[in-house]
């Protein structure tokens, strides 16, 4: 949270920098590489040289037991094996749409309640200790791994779970709803229950620092409380939103334990197809979907970047 | 806030880490160097199913050689054996990756005249047959793969050489579980798989290679197709089963699909399927958790799998000797009568009878009521007296094997179509 307000601070004296002596500011340029030089070499390790690497071998060939260092398209043919045929999509686009669905879902709601339960902790709890303590509250379920939490849902919303038994206990249904487990219902569930928090932390950092006298200024000016939100909170939360989208949408591409597990399986993800590849040693396959997947994220968090300036905003 | 937040985990961490430590080292140094000045370690790479704490202490008890597991999952020992072929000295894998493995020249033959029972493993390996009778060998059947032409070869011989490629491990013959408190009726083909009966109700397992064989045995079982080898399609033949596989997903049949044993027992005891591919080993935990299942005998036979250890092209002087004395060991009885009572077959019979009791082999190999309650190898009961071992005896199950896990020649068009029936 603190470091967030850093660059500010940061900025500041860059500008009180460049009004001293040219060799001075030399000198603290300098140094400032020297001091991003560790985290420099860290990314240059185990982020670029990887990547660099997948992109190379996604052109490789290989067969059953070997990757043969020979330039191919046939990896990304494959790929897109079908998907110039209009009449029905291919896999590919296929499982693109698919997981693209659960990402548009799971950032609608963690959206919706991220942002309420943010301005709820914000704005309508008065003391700051209270507000810490439900704060920590949100970040409980964490405290336990993903997995856990995921089959946690499965007693809940099986064929003969408490949700089923309940309902029909009650009367409400004759037979069980087979749609609660095993299906898109309960994978966006899953990952709404497992990603809000990462909405809830921007957005609610976002909030507590508008100053509070914008609001009261709006108020005076006459502005409904509905106005107030739009056309100052929202404004003003920008940042935290697209932060939390950002930490959204790239994990739930990525993710297919969560589809794998609530879909029971039958639902094809991105991240469990090149999974598959990889356990049978098609490793440039892999590559060349991981270059693609990428490449689709990416493109969104670009879409995003164009919506909202990150850096001006932060 | 931060600084609440911290601590916790990273005590959270430290204890992770310190768990961890713990049990790394556990395996290694585990039990006080008594019997030799310096005693030989051998890792021991294969998937946790074969790997039990017991046989470490008999092993280091008997040999004084210790054994280090290295557990990881089926397809990832073949990707170790080909991706580092030095972070181990005993590969335990599946006959059926001996297509990836043995052209990778990283494991050799091993000299069957060092092997003192070589000449007693089971007709089933070296000549496909159970009581001379011939068995089903479509897919990689061990036979085919079970001998090389020279000790580094990365050819199979068709005919007995004196260079094995895997001692046999452990083998079994697999086909569907059903919950028959749910079904209420006989269940006798692989074709129930896709009886629309059990819209919903139905599983496959999530792994491309035997998943396919799976659904091949129903294909064939509807009477609509013969394959030629259902562990060797040609590309038509897998569009085809593929092509079954999606309408019936599309159609509902599937309540969802498996990938590990945990996941098929879940399925399976929760009620969430009825029928569905498993393995034998998972019936058993269903059945100890007091619900009813049954490893159905299905009249166009099992699809089997075995497992074998095979030797590392690295592996010199001392630990290779170590590794030929575990070998010889674990093919003289104590082991397989260990493995018998968990369901699956060892490699040489006759030793491993000697280590068990006359009713326990009755119950296990020769398909009879038990006269007693039978105990697993850590002493809770599996099954009461008069149970009768679904399948019924060695002879029965293993002679009415269909065909072998494989690896297909178009392996790499298959999972791009299971990829397919996964996105359908």
């Amino acid at each position: 949270m603190t470091e967030l307000v850093l660059p500010t601070s940061a900025a500041a004296s860059n500008e009180a920098a460049e009004k001293k002596p040219a060799t001075a500011s030399r000198r603290r340029n300098g140094l400032a590489y020297w001091q991003a030089a560790p985290m420099a070499f860290v990314f240059l390790v185990f982020l670029v040289v990887p990547l660099v690497l997948t992109v190379v071998v996604s052109f490789w060939q290989y067969n059953e037991y070997e990757i043969i260092p020979a330039f191919t398209l046939q990896n990304y043919a494959d790929v897109f094996e079908g998907c110039l045929s209009l009449s029905e999509p291919c896999t590919t686009v296929r499982t693109y749409l698919s997981t693209l669905k659960f990402c548009l879902l799971a950032w609608l709601f963690t959206l919706g309640i991220g942002f309420t339960v943010a301005y709820f902790l914000a704005f309508q709890i008065r003391s700051r200790t209270t507000q810490m303590v439900l704060f920590l509250i949100c970040t409980i379920p964490f405290w336990t791994s993903n997995v856990i939490r995921m089959i946690s849902w499965m007693p809940l919303l099986g064929r003969n779970g408490l949700v089923n038994e309940t309902l029909q206990r009650m009367g409400l249904i004759s037979k069980p709803i087979e749609g609660l487990l095993y299906s898109d219902f309960s994978v966006v569930l899953a990952c709404v229950h497992l990603y809000t928090v990462f909405m809830i932390v921007p957005i609610f950092n976002s909030m507590a620092r508008i100053d509070r006298s914008l609001i009261e200024a709006a108020y005076d000016a006459g502005a409904t409380g509905w106005q107030t939100l739009r056309n100052v909170v929202i404004p003003l939360c920008k940042p935290g939103i697209a932060i939390g989208s950002i930490f959204v949408i790239t994990l739930v591409m990525g993710d297919f334990v969560t589809v794998g597990v609530m879909g029971g399986q039958q639902i094809a993800s991105v991240g469990k197809v090149i999974q598959v590849q990889m356990s049978y040693l098609q490793f440039p396959m892999a590559a060349a979907n991981a270059v693609v997947l990428l490449g689709a994220v990416m493109l969104m968090i670009l879409a995003l970047g164009r919506v909202i300036d990150l850096r001006k905003e932060l | 806030m931060t600084d609440f937040h911290k601590p916790t985990r990273r005590a959270l961490l430290k204890g992770a880490g310190a768990a961890g430590f713990a049990l790394g080292s556990g395996a290694v140094t585990g039990f006080p160097a008594v019997i030799s000045a310096e005693p030989v370690t051998l890792r021991y790479l294969g998937t946790a199913v074969n790997q039990s704490a017991d046989i470490v202490k008999k092993v280091k008890e008997d040999l004084g050689i210790n054994l280090e597991y290295i557990p990881v999952i089926t397809d990832e020992v073949t990707k170790r054996v080909v991706t580092q072929p030095n972070s181990f000295d005993i590969l335990d894998t599946e006959f059926f990756s001996l297509k990836k493995i043995i052209p990778s020249g990283n494991i050799v033959g091993m000299d069957a005249k060092r092997i003192k029972n070589a000449d007693k493993i089971t007709s089933v390996f070296t000549k496909g047959e159970v009581d001379g009778k011939k068995i089903g060998d479509q897919g990689t059947a061990p036979k085919k793969v079970f001998y090389l032409e020279g000790q580094s070869s990365k050819s199979f011989a068709s005919s007995p050489t004196e260079w094995i490629t895997l001692i046999p491990v452990t083998y079994n013959a697999d086909t569907l579980g059903i919950r028959p408190d749910l079904i209420k009726r006989p269940i006798s083909s692989w074709k129930e798989l896709l009886n629309s009966e059990f819209k919903g109700k139905a599983s496959i397992l999530n792994i491309p290679s035997i998943g396919i064989m799976d659904a091949a045995m129903v294909v064939e079982s509807m009477g609509d197709y013969t394959y030629g080898d259902k562990g060797n399609m040609t590309k038509a033949e897998i569009d085809r089963t593929i092509k079954v596989l999606i309408e019936a997903k599309r159609a509902g049949q599937f309540r969802a699909f498996w990938q590990d044993f945990n996941e098929s027992v879940n399925l399976m005891a929760s009620g969430e399927t009825v029928i569905q591919s498993m393995w034998s080993p998972a019936v058993t935990k269903v059945r100890t958790q007091g619900v009813a299942c049954v490893y159905q005998p299905l009249k166009e036979g099992y699809r089997a799998w075995a497992t074998g250890f095979g030797l590392p092209k690295t592996l010199t002087g001392k630990k290779l000797d170590a590794t030929y004395d575990f070998i010889n060991w674990f093919l003289s009885g104590w082991a397989g009568a260990y493995l018998n009572r968990q369901g699956y077959y060892s490699a040489v019979l006759d030793t491993a009878k000697t280590h068990m009791e006359p009713y326990e082999w009755a119950y296990w190999m020769e398909g009879k009521a038990a006269e007693k309650d039978i105990r697993g190898p850590d002493g809770s009961v599996l099954e009461k007296a008069g149970t009768v071992r679904d399948g019924g005896s060695f002879e029965a199950r293993m002679g009415s094997v269909a065909c072998w896990n494989a690896v297909m020649d178009e392996n790499t068009y298959m999972v791009r179509k299971w990829n397919e029936f996964i996105a359908a």
